[in-house]
């Protein structure tokens, strides 16, 4: 095996008190940023590689450098931790085991774009998660990394945990600024980009909890370290979660690059007695892969050049006694659900597609079907106000590509040729 | 039904220190909308008046919003809300069979509340813990790799009043109340329960162990 793990957020996940300030330590890589100048600890990030980890993998140093300075205006530091995409789960063990380290990361980055006040705004439907982000937070204040003055610094900073409600769509940068201002959460017309016009107009970085929190790294342990792993233009490292029909799912932190066939050897391989039918690389909102991609590499540009995209890393896996059509009107279903109702592609695509594979799901459907769905998907890809609805298409085109014969089983035998049953996890027994 | 004096002001106190936390008031409703169902366990008229009043904005502006959102419930939740996430893969590895088991054994629907007003259902979408699918969540408190058998004994313990226990969580289950009082950003004191990670979370790290695999030196 050529790659191997690197727990680096993940390292002290088995401590009982890794969650706290006595099992994390001191923060010597803020204190050793804000003695640095802010466009120095821009640069150093922009030299790590660092790419965003909430799956659109755009520039994290770059991003921060969008901030103007010098405008008069307050600027402001937004954590994404709305994690809602389907298959993704790793921010939020992140947050349960490991919150300082994100506490740290949104210091050092409010620090660099001179930010004043930040907020981690955190999904509502994980309540033990926030109390721990309350808890580092409150300990943070306590020792004086939070507040003002920092370390003597003369810089100070207010954190906010911010609880959302219940929408996926708040993952979406802008909807999500929108919640945060009080409003329902709906995607705003970009440009201006947050970095200019972001939260209450003002220039505002929001970025995802895994980018944030593996900024200390980078600070502790130089650019250089940092973009040692991983591939040419994929750096570092990041959290592989495992889903679905595998012996051992779980998060394996390794460099970007690792293909899923050395993570199914570390996690025991599909189910015993099963073979691998499709997965996603990163969410369901990415295209999904089949028995053919297990030697891609995860990272941004080899997943995208096979039709797919990294996103989350969210590696659902799917073994042969899964209905790929039952999948796909499952992720539906939750596009529609979550469409925000603000532009008609998506409010009306994500409901008729519902509809057609219903149909088509029970064996009640025809060919034209077929055509009818990719035609919708086709209308709503690109044409939609946001990435919710493109991801609503991914799910559709590339069942279809890789399925289609299974689409028309199930109308040639009046109902769908699979066993539920077998595709749980009692299944076997 | 209009708050007492007292509920009232204490209402008010809460709401000034969430407030107090934003540069703009109106951020605040959200949390303010979560410390309502703490009150009275759903967005009630009273409570989006109260919202609309603190933060100088039409009750209007504040059902706007709490309509917007699947967390704030139309109508009274149970003592325990329970949701089982039907998302693809939870329903693929057995959501599906739990949720017909469970809403049959229950006899409430989706949404739906048990006639002793303990337990409400609700089909959940994906809820950020897929390795240990299939989830539940009873006040949005983790109820991880559940059955069928193990959804139908957590619920009639909840509804028998004994001691439940959350698989990564407190040592105590709050109530639906209890746990709308954290969200508004008001914390209780069991931030310390509970492992740091359990189970699947683990995984990677114990491989990376048994083999010695660690991130390079800096």
């Amino acid at each position: 095996m050529s790659t191997t793990l690197t727990p680096v957020l993940t390292a002290k996940w088995d401590q009982p008190n890794s969650f706290t300030l006595d099992g994390y330590g001191e923060y010597e890589a803020a204190k050793k940023a804000l003695g640095m100048d802010p466009d120095a600890v821009i640069q150093a990030v922009k030299d790590s590689g660092l790419r965003g980890r909430g799956g659109a993998g755009f520039p994290t140093g770059m991003k921060w450098g969008f901030i103007p300075q010098g405008d008069g205006k307050p600027h402001y530091l937004v954590v994404n931790a709305d994690e809602s995409e389907p298959g993704t789960c790793k921010d939020i063990p992140l947050m349960m085991a490991n919150p300082h380290a994100l506490v740290e990361g949104v210091i050092i980055t409010a620090f660099a774009i001179r930010a004043n006040h930040a907020f981690i705004y955190v999904r509502g439907e994980v309540l033990h998660v926030i109390r721990r982000l309350h808890a580092a937070v409150r300990e943070a204040y306590e020792k004086g990394y939070l507040g003002a003055d920092i370390f003597g610094s003369g810089y100070g900073l207010e954190l906010v945990v911010h609880s959302g409600a219940g929408a996926y769509i708040c993952g979406e940068e802008t909807a999500l600024l929108d919640s945060l201002e009080g409003f329902r959460g709906q995607p705003r017309l970009k440009p201006p980009f947050p970095a200019v016009a972001g939260l209450y107009a003002s220039p505002t970085v929001v970025n995802n909890v895994e980018s944030v929190a593996s900024v200390p790294s980078i600070i502790a342990n130089g650019a250089d370290w940092f973009a040692g792993m991983g591939t040419e233009k994929s750096k570092g490292f990041g959290i592989f979660s495992l889903s679905g029909h595998v012996t051992r799912p779980g998060q394996y932190e390794a460099p970007l690059g690792i293909t899923l066939r050395e993570l199914l050897d570390m996690a025991g391989g599909v189910r015993a007695g099963h073979q691998i039918k499709f997965w996603t690389p990163g969410g369901s909102s990415t295209p999904i892969f089949t028995d053919e991609h297990l030697d891609v590499p995860l990272d941004f540009e080899a997943v995208g050049a096979k039709g797919s995209m990294l996103g989350t890393r969210a590696l659902q896996i799917f073994d042969e006694t899964t209905c790929v059509v039952r999948t796909v009107l499952r992720w539906t279903e939750f596009y529609a659900h979550e469409s925000c109702g603000k532009c008609t592609p998506c409010r009306e695509g994500t409901y008729w597609l519902k509809q057609v594979l219903k149909r088509l799901e029970k064996g009640q459907g025809t060919e034209e079907d077929l055509s009818t769905i990719t035609d919708i998907a086709d209308n709503i890809l690109g044409r939609s106000f946001c990435a919710l609805g493109d991801g609503a298409t991914s799910p559709i085109h590339s069942s279809v590509k890789y399925f289609r014969d299974e689409y028309l089983k199930h109308f040639e035998i009046g109902g769908c040729p699979f066993d539920p049953k077998k595709s749980t996890l009692w299944g076997e027994q | 039904m209009t708050y007492s004096p007292e509920v009232r002001e204490r209402l008010e106190r809460d709401a000034k220190e969430i407030i107090g936390r934003y540069p703009k008031t109106r951020s605040a409703l959200l949390p303010l909308l979560h410390l309502v169902q703490s009150e009275d366990g759903y967005v009630s008229d009273d409570g989006q008046e109260l919202c609309a009043e603190l933060l100088g904005i039409t009750k209007a502006e504040v059902t706007g919003v709490a309509t917007f959102y699947t967390m704030y419930r139309r109508k009274p939740a149970g003592d325990y809300h329970v949701g089982v996430c039907i998302n693809a893969l939870c329903a693929v590895m057995g959501g599906d069979e739990i949720w017909e088991e469970l809403s049959e054994h229950t006899g409430v629907g989706h949404d739906e509340v048990t006639s002793d007003g303990k337990v409400s259902l609700e089909r959940i979408e994906c809820n950020a813990a897929c390795d240990f699918a299939p989830v539940m969540m009873v006040n949005w408190e983790f109820f991880d790799n559940q059955t069928p058998a193990s959804a139908k004994q957590l619920v009639d313990d909840l509804r028998d009043g004994k001691d439940v226990r959350p698989t990564r969580g407190p040592k105590r289950l709050c109530s639906f109340k209890e746990a709308s009082r954290v969200l508004a950003g008001l914390p209780d004191d069991l931030a310390g329960d509970g492992p740091s990670a359990a189970g699947p979370s683990l995984e990677g790290l114990k491989v990376a162990k048994a083999n010695g695999w660690k991130a390079p030196e800096a």
